[in-house]
């Protein structure tokens, strides 16, 4: 094999090991716990109705922004527990401004959608600049944002909330019908796709044509991977974490946007959350790579969709896919480090050969 | 208590010494600033038993999961899946507990949160996962897995569903009978410092659970094993420079991964509390982020013991204020707060330098008018004050926090050379 072909099966072996690993985990815990095991694959793996690969594209819209958000964090070594917290304070955000409705039409709509990077972005740079002018690390920062935000966001829904009669769901005031974002229909059926898949897309592509093709993506790498070499070529490194984590909680904060103007209409007490930690699993998953997250999002939201009628058909309780999940993130992880070692095994012998045939002849 | 001996306190800074006399004083110096507070507000509940009770019962789970923090990232891992663990360790309590008896729930409890622990340690210490991954890893699994296993075990058992047990047996309590009663008339009469010492008397005498009794012994225990013994000596050597550990014959990987055994037990232990004590089933969701706020704790105890049970106290505390309708109490403890931050402030123009003392006053002041422009704290809000208190701390003390330091650091035999 070319060194070129061996690098690119070795970059396919890693994921995959990792799936075979986490698909063999999963079956033991179900086989412990007394569960069909082949019964379960067979559903979750069976092809999804027409409405199911809906549901798939929708639910990955939303995992691909948040693993984004996660991902530009990573990329700079920097690790953004927060971005659920981020999108929460942002999903209410956006709602209220919306809800409002202060301009007609679609302004209304691209006005909360800015309200929601803006306001994410604060929150994420909060943990940002106490990092940059405390030293206080922003693991725990974006942990303790998260729940501060829980809470924040739980006292100003109280205040803001319009209530039905006869409903305890709290929730802000819908988004007018003309600021709704209309759904992609497909096969013909009455759910739609997300039209807000356009921003997930558009966000994809901006996030690597400015990581790859940008001065600033340059700097943030170079910073990622040493940041001595970094300060050494003249980066300002604090100036660099302050705008990645920025620019990661302004993407965090167009996580629920899909949700708001694409099926909730309003932030309310049921609003999904969550969503911020299947990011960093997504995101490790994903390699920090457009593509691969895009990917790891569609895996993701299969498997969430293809569980849910476990309950049903097999009375087996459809969290099992959870631990598959949780799995998969430390398979993965340990899958890349075991292939890179193989793969740097491979290249010795490699040049060693090379060389005792140069020596021969 | 006294660190005098502590080879692994660093040489920069020399700072006074706490000693126990100290602390005596200080708590001494918070009951008589309390009991003031009571007199002035008339806010009673401040400090009444019942209040102290429920204080211990919610501090208990948050500094069993502290403690379980601190076994780990003394060891140098960090573990932030210590909320996975408790969440495990209340499935164990409500499993073993419901279907056993009430001592097997503990040690269900126990074993459980081990099981996170291993899982942890297998991918942190075995193959050199980063610790926040595996961390996160560890949260996703526990809290799937005790749905998943929830639901098989309790649908369909009488009393319990796909997201709740049965009742627990409870576990015995401690009440020391001769005492409790004329405890509680001296509390009823309100007077200064006597009835708030009544209080704390009555509170530790009657009704105590003996898992809160074996929680608070387990706190000495950590403290004794990890600062008294060469044992502890070598494991906190491994968090602060595993390769010079290494290089003096220890076995880090071993050390490593029994702290953060160690570590999953007591979370797990904390967790089987909230099922058995604080409450008498297994409720899906009942930690409540109770893992996260050990972790406050913990970093607000500066890496140490006193000051992790300084941290659970305090957040539990104000945790009780606000499920007993505190509004208005934790109304009259801002006063408290705002008086303290100024007098910090005063303090800090001496030895830090103005930039800090001019934040720490102008939070103050920002704190007082807080006070005088509103009648009561919303219940949303105070469910905040461990997160922002730790963002304080944080942001205020970084530089007077010591983690260990090698804490998060990758480590992988044979480094040392």
């Amino acid at each position: 094999m070319t060194p070129r072909s061996t690098r690119l099966v070795l970059g396919i072996a890693a994921p995959a090991l990792a799936l075979v690993a986490a698909f063999l985990i999963t079956s033991l815990v179900l086989a412990f716990a007394g569960d069909p095991i082949g019964d379960v694959w067979a559903q979750i793996l069976s092809l999804p109705s027409d409405r199911g690969y809906i549901n798939i594209v929708n639910s990955a819209t939303v995992y691909y922004l948040s693993a984004v958000a996660v991902a530009i964090g990573f990329r700079m070594n920097l690790f953004n527990i927060g971005v659920d917290g981020q999108y929460r304070v942002s999903a209410f955000a956006a709602a209220v401004v919306a809800g409002e409705g202060w301009l007609p039409g679609y302004l209304n709509t691209v006005l909360a959608l800015l309200a929601a990077v803006l306001v994410g972005a604060m929150w994420a740079g909060i943990a940002g600049l106490l990092r940059v002018t405390r030293g206080v690390s922003e693991v725990i920062s974006t942990i303790m944002l998260n729940a501060i935000a829980t809470f924040l966001v739980a006292y100003l829904l109280r205040k803001v909330a319009v209530s039905d009669p006869g409903s305890n769901i709290t929730s802000t005031k819908p988004v007018p019908e003309g600021s709704r974002v209309p759904g992609i229909h497909a096969f013909g059926e009455t759910a739609t796709i997300y039209g807000l898949l356009f921003l997930a897309v558009a966000v994809g592509i901006a996030y690597w044509f400015v990581i790859n093709k940008t001065r600033f993506g340059f700097d943030l790498r170079a910073t990622g991977q040493s940041e001595t070499a970094a300060v050494a070529s003249g980066i300002n490194v604090k100036r660099m974490i302050v705008i990645s984590m920025l620019l990661s909680g302004g993407v965090a904060g167009l996580v629920g946007m899909p949700l708001l103007f694409g099926n909730d209409y309003a932030y309310g007490s049921t609003f999904q959350s969550g969503l911020g930690f299947a990011g960093i699993a997504i995101a490790l998953l994903g390699r920090n790579h457009p593509v691969g997250i895009a990917l790891g999002a569609l895996l993701f939201a299969f498997l969430d969709e293809q569980a849910n009628p476990l309950e049903i058909l097999l009375d087996v309780s459809p969290q099992i896919v959870k631990i598959t999940q949780g799995v998969i993130v430390l398979t993965v992880v340990i899958a890349y480090e075991v292939v890179r070692r193989y793969g740097v095994r491979l290249e010795q012998r490699r040049v060693a050969g090379a060389l005792h045939e140069e020596v021969a002849a | 208590m006294s660190m005098v001996a502590d080879p692994t306190a660093g040489t920069q800074s020399p700072r006074p010494k706490i000693s126990v006399g100290w602390i005596y004083l200080g708590l001494a110096g918070a009951l008589v600033l309390i009991s003031l507070l009571r007199i002035v507000t008339g806010a009673h509940d401040l400090d009444s038993s019942g209040t102290l009770r429920a204080t211990l019962v919610a501090a208990v789970p948050i500094g069993m999961a502290g403690l379980g923090g601190l076994w780990s990232e003394r060891a140098g891992i960090v573990n932030i899946g210590l909320e996975g663990m408790m969440i495990l360790g209340t499935f164990g309590a409500g499993y073993f507990g419901y279907f056993y008896g009430p001592w097997q729930g503990v040690v269900g409890a126990i074993l459980l949160g081990m099981v996170g622990g291993l899982l942890h340690a297998i991918a942190t210490v075995t193959f050199g996962v980063d610790h926040i991954v595996s961390g996160v890893a560890v949260n996703i699994i526990a809290l799937g897995a005790t749905q998943y296993l929830a639901q098989l075990a309790f649908t369909g058992v009488p009393g319990g569903g796909s997201t709740q047990s049965p009742s627990i047996d409870k576990l015995p309590t401690v009440t020391i009978s001769g005492i409790a009663d004329p405890l509680g008339e001296l509390e009823a009469k309100h007077w200064f410092v006597v009835s708030d010492l009544a209080a704390v008397l009555g509170a530790l005498t009657s009704n105590l659970s003996v898992l809160t009794i074996l929680c608070l012994l387990l706190f000495g225990v950590s403290y004794l094993v990890l600062w008294r013994t060469r044992f502890g000596l070598r494991l906190r050597s491994c968090g602060e420079s595993p390769e010079a550990a290494e290089s003096l014959g220890i076995n880090v990987i071993r050390y490593k991964f029994l702290a953060v055994l160690v570590s999953g037990g007591l979370a797990g232990l904390g967790g089987g509390f909230l099922a058995m004590v604080a409450s008498s089933t297994y409720r899906d969701g009942q930690t409540g982020g109770r893992g996260y706020i050990g972790l406050a704790a913990m970093i607000f105890g500066n890496w140490r013991p006193g000051g992790l049970l300084a941290g659970s106290g305090l957040f539990g505390y104000t945790d009780t204020l606000r499920l007993r309708g505190g509004g208005e109490t934790i109304h009259g403890l801002l006063l408290l707060v705002a008086a303290g931050l100024v007098v910090m402030a005063v303090w800090q123009v001496r030895k830090a330098g103005r930039r800090g003392a001019f934040i720490t006053a102008a939070v103050g002041v920002a704190v007082a008018v807080w006070y005088f422009v509103t009648e009561s704290i919303p219940e949303d809000l105070t469910g905040m004050t461990p997160y922002v208190t730790t963002l304080l701390v944080l942001a205020l003390f970084s530089q007077r926090l010591r983690m260990p330091a090698a804490d998060g650091k990758p480590y992988r035999k044979g480094s040392a050379g």
